[in-house]
């Protein structure tokens, strides 16, 4: 063979369709994203219009305070999701988690920032134990993860006695959540740790080995185990970051609310996973992305907001949300589809 | 390309004595060698289960081998994992593609080898530009931040094959590489290839593409039924010689059908069909009566026949007749309705519920018959049916209520076909019907059908195995690469022939009646 005839043959391999399959691939790799952003924009044009209350600075703030409890969550359980799992503990999880911030400040007396921290790393231990039962003992996503969040629900309940616990030797506690970092503005400091949030998870996501290989598991477990890579390590890894979420929200929330609520949380976990799920996020795993859990805890709070303002009771906001998830999960499934049928 | 008589006085690169793997029921290695010198590439032919990818699957690490020595570069060696085996230089490009489509080209190639800083920050720049490089060592021009999933098949392989080689790969096995490649694609994979070999390293290469095997290989090895059969110099033998070695003498057939003088009218007509991605223009008619045996290698496309006949694959052109009139099928309940019954290959999964009795299996295409008022299901009507289907088809089962994993493999088949005559279809596709039955339980299911065929069924068989098409088929069609490439009578059909048609893709068919 010449040459020239190898050359040929070898740019008929790797120059084919090359251009245009790479744009189209990108455009629709995005799509979903786009899209969420469209409705998240649209959504805040239609209320805007609706009600002179709605875009005013307080009531965005607002809208940004109620997302940053389930946007924590959401974007832990984002890295779970694109790993091909499911974490239904995260609700109940937090829940525990604030109950826990209680015994080590109000039971304990520990000092505050030690609190904290205990406390989020009692998240961490939550999202180990669900990655354990996962990934070594091979139970699979949706049971580990749903023991987890009856476990949880149940020792809030035990640990707590049932009762609230407030927080009378740490007063500054409720500033975690609540103290306005801008003079004039009420822009409590929970909203600036959730956007600090992330940023980080963006970064582990998008720039970091754990970030890759939640991908990649996502994409081909059997394929990337093949490779080398310890998927059941990293998977453990994984649920065990996705808890340390859980511990933040939780130790945000008990400080939002100054005091410890034993009940609730249960739902929390699916508003959380309905956000991944509207940002784009596949339930199949192998694609989702930061930026797009974000777009989709918002739109969730601007919807429940909005609707509240323009006086929707509050059993259609439900309907609406739900609605908002299958149109979501609708536009995903085309989008697979036509790939597929590529 | 090297020559092949240089590395006799060498040490092979990898050698392989005795090698055996016993899976259940099964031999699926006997006492195999295999020896690959250096800078050679070293094709591998066999039929389907010939043992080729059991043997490919011990030099990779993926299956522990029961006996046998392994040598790389006269070392001993053993393989334990597909990592292991990478470490030692051994490298293996499967059939179905081991990439994660929603990863660029370079993150694929790279994955769990990332440049990073710090030991967890990955570095996508210094990434990117080891790809470039490699890609461009490879002469393949690649877009190292392309998603994979977005590549086609041949590109995705250089992908690949890229990653293989970043591991400086000594030994590269490829598993019928050609199988989703068009001409021009599989120059490239030549090319390629012909790169990849140096004086110090050497591939393993399995086909069925006779004509490739004559350009790209140095040796042929051939395998059957799990046993080595001998290795020649690829220039000294014929296609005839190759072919006679994959068959073989062992398996003289014995019996033939009793052809039937006259068959029933035409039941089937498939005219014209075709599948996007590899059904080419398939036309065949089928005759109450009949029993139309379908040959070819693994990936020929008849089991995709089957699923677009019975419209679980959706299909691009062409028509079927049922009875000589027009039927639309594009769900497999609409084929049940016509009178179509698929057999599949993996009875386990497609064929049987394992998990539930007999005559729930029994009745569970045609619930509707035994639904009184309400949708209430008249079990002692099933019951009554299954009786009738066990005796008929002698199905060994304790009671009708017997679990059917707990059935040999021979009866669970036999559940599955009652399940289908229940249902009252005229036409029978079974699917590869005496996959994992034992050899005495074949003669019983070759019996069963040609009953069926006696009393007026249209019946289509699927079959990798020669000898058994041969026993069963009134006629035979063989496919190649999702076409037919002829239909032979049985009268005419040997096995050579069937081989023939089987592995070469032809323009012009032998169709005779």
């Amino acid at each position: 063979m010449t040459q020239t005839d190898s050359t040929a043959a070898l740019r008929a391999v790797s120059g084919s369709r090359a251009p245009a399959n790479g744009l189209l691939g990108r455009v629709r790799g995005s799509l979903q994203q786009f899209l969420a952003f469209a409705s998240l924009i649209v959504i805040l044009i239609v209320f805007s219009l609706l009600s002179p209350h709605f875009f005013t600075p307080t009531n965005l703030v607002s809208i940004l305070t109620a997302a940053t409890v389930t946007g924590i969550l959401a974007l832990g359980t984002t890295f779970v999701i694109i790993t091909g799992g499911i974490d239904l503990s995260i609700g109940t999880g937090m829940v525990l988690c604030g109950v826990m911030v209680g015994v080590f400040l109000t039971f304990w007396g520990w000092p505050l920032w030690l609190g904290i921290a205990a406390a989020i790393l009692f998240g961490g231990l939550l999202g180990f134990i669900n990655g354990f039962n996962v990934s070594i003992l091979g139970i699979p996503p949706f049971i580990a993860t749903l023991g987890m969040m009856l476990i949880a629900s149940g020792l809030s309940l035990v640990i707590s006695g049932t009762r609230p616990i407030y927080f009378p030797d740490q007063p500054d506690f409720q500033n975690l959540m609540n103290l306005s970092i801008i003079p004039g503005v009420r822009f409590p400091l929970g909203v600036l740790i959730f956007l600090i949030v992330i940023v980080i998870a963006a970064f582990v996501l998008s720039k970091t080995t754990l970030g890759r290989y939640t991908f990649s598991i996502g994409s081909n477990e059997a394929a990337t185990a093949l490779s080398g890579v310890d998927v059941r390590k990293w998977k453990i890894m994984i649920y065990t970051m996705s808890g340390l979420f859980v511990g933040l929200a939780g130790v945000l929330s008990a400080s939002r609310l100054s005091s410890a609520q034993p009940t609730g949380g249960l739902g929390l976990e699916l508003e959380a996973i309905a956000a991944v799920v509207i940002g784009g996020t596949s339930l199949q795993g192998g694609k989702g992305s930061i930026i797009g859990t974000v777009i989709g805890a918002l739109i969730m709070a601007v919807l429940t907001n909005g609707l509240r303002i323009i006086s929707v009771p509050q059993e259609w906001q439900s309907v609406a949300v739900g609605v908002v998830i299958l149109i979501a999960v609708y536009l995903d499934m085309l989008r697979r589809r036509e790939q597929t049928n590529r | 390309m090297a020559d092949a008589a240089r590395g006799t006085s060498e040490t092979p690169l990898l050698e392989v004595r005795g090698a055996t793997k016993r899976f259940p029921g099964v031999l699926a290695l006997d006492d195999v060698q295999l020896e690959l010198r250096k800078g050679e590439v070293l094709a591998l032919v066999g039929e389907n289960g010939a043992g080729k990818s059991t043997l490919m699957k011990l030099l990779s690490g993926i299956y522990t081998p029961d006996a046998g020595e392994f040598r790389l570069d006269g070392e001993p060696v053993e393989f334990t994992s597909p990592k292991q085996a990478q470490e030692l230089g051994i490298s293996i490009i499967h059939q179905e593609l081991n990439l994660m489509p929603d990863l660029t080209v370079a993150q694929n190639i790279f994955i769990g080898r990332e440049p990073r800083w710090g030991g967890w920050v990955l570095s996508e720049r210094a990434l990117n530009a080891a790809t470039r490089k490699l890609l461009a060592r490879l002469h393949l021009n690649l877009e190292p931040t392309r998603l994979v999933g977005s590549l086609s098949i041949a590109q995705q392989q250089m992908v690949e094959i890229a990653k293989a080689l970043s591991y400086n790969a000594r030994v590269l096995i490829l598993d019928e590489p050609t199988a989703a490649l068009n001409d021009g694609e599989v120059e490239a994979l030549f090319d390629m290839l012909r790169h990849f070999v140096s004086p110090s390293t050497a591939a393993v290469y399995i086909s069925h593409r006779m004509q490739e095997l004559a350009r790209i290989s140095d040796r042929i090895t051939v395998l059957r039924d799990g046993q080595y059969v001998g290795t020649v110099e690829t220039a000294d033998a014929s296609t005839q010689t190759i072919i006679s070695m994959m068959v073989g003498r062992k398996i003289a057939v014995d019996r033939r059908p009793d052809v039937p003088e006259r068959l029933g009218p035409t039941v089937l007509s498939v005219e014209g069909l075709s599948t996007r991605d590899l059904l080419d223009d398939i036309s065949f008619d089928l005759r109450g009566g009949e029993i139309l045996g379908f040959a070819g290698l693994m990936g020929a496309g008849r089991t995709e026949l089957a699923r677009a006949i019975i419209g679980a694959d959706r299909t691009t052109a062409g028509t079927i007749k049922v009875h000589g009139e027009d039927v639309a099928i594009h769900r497999p309940s609409q084929a049940a309705a016509a009178g179509i019954g698929y057999l599949s290959e993996d009875r386990k999964k497609l064929g049987v519920l394992v998990d539930r009795n007999v005559r729930e299996n029994v009745a569970i295409s045609s619930l509707s018959r035994f639904a009184r008022a309400a949708g209430v299901v008249d079990t002692r009507a099933i019951d009554a049916v299954t009786r009738v289907q066990i005796e008929t088809l002698r199905i060994k089962t304790p009671s009708t209520t017997q679990l059917v994993k707990y059935l040999s493999g021979g009866n669970q088949q036999k559940v599955a076909i009652a399940k289908w005559l229940v249902r009252d279809c005229d036409i029978l596709i079974f699917d590869e019907p005496t996959r994992g039955i034992d050899v005495g339980a074949k003669e019983e299911i070759y019996a069963l059908v040609e009953s069926l065929a006696a009393k007026g069924k249209g019946i289509m068989v699927i079959s990798s195995d020669l000898p058994e098409v041969l026993r069963m088929s009134h006629r035979i069609a063989v496919m190649c690469e999702g076409s037919l490439t002829g239909i032979l009578a049985n009268a005419d059909a040997t096995q050579e022939k069937l081989m023939e048609l089987a592995t070469f893709r032809s323009d012009e068919s032998v169709v005779s009646q």
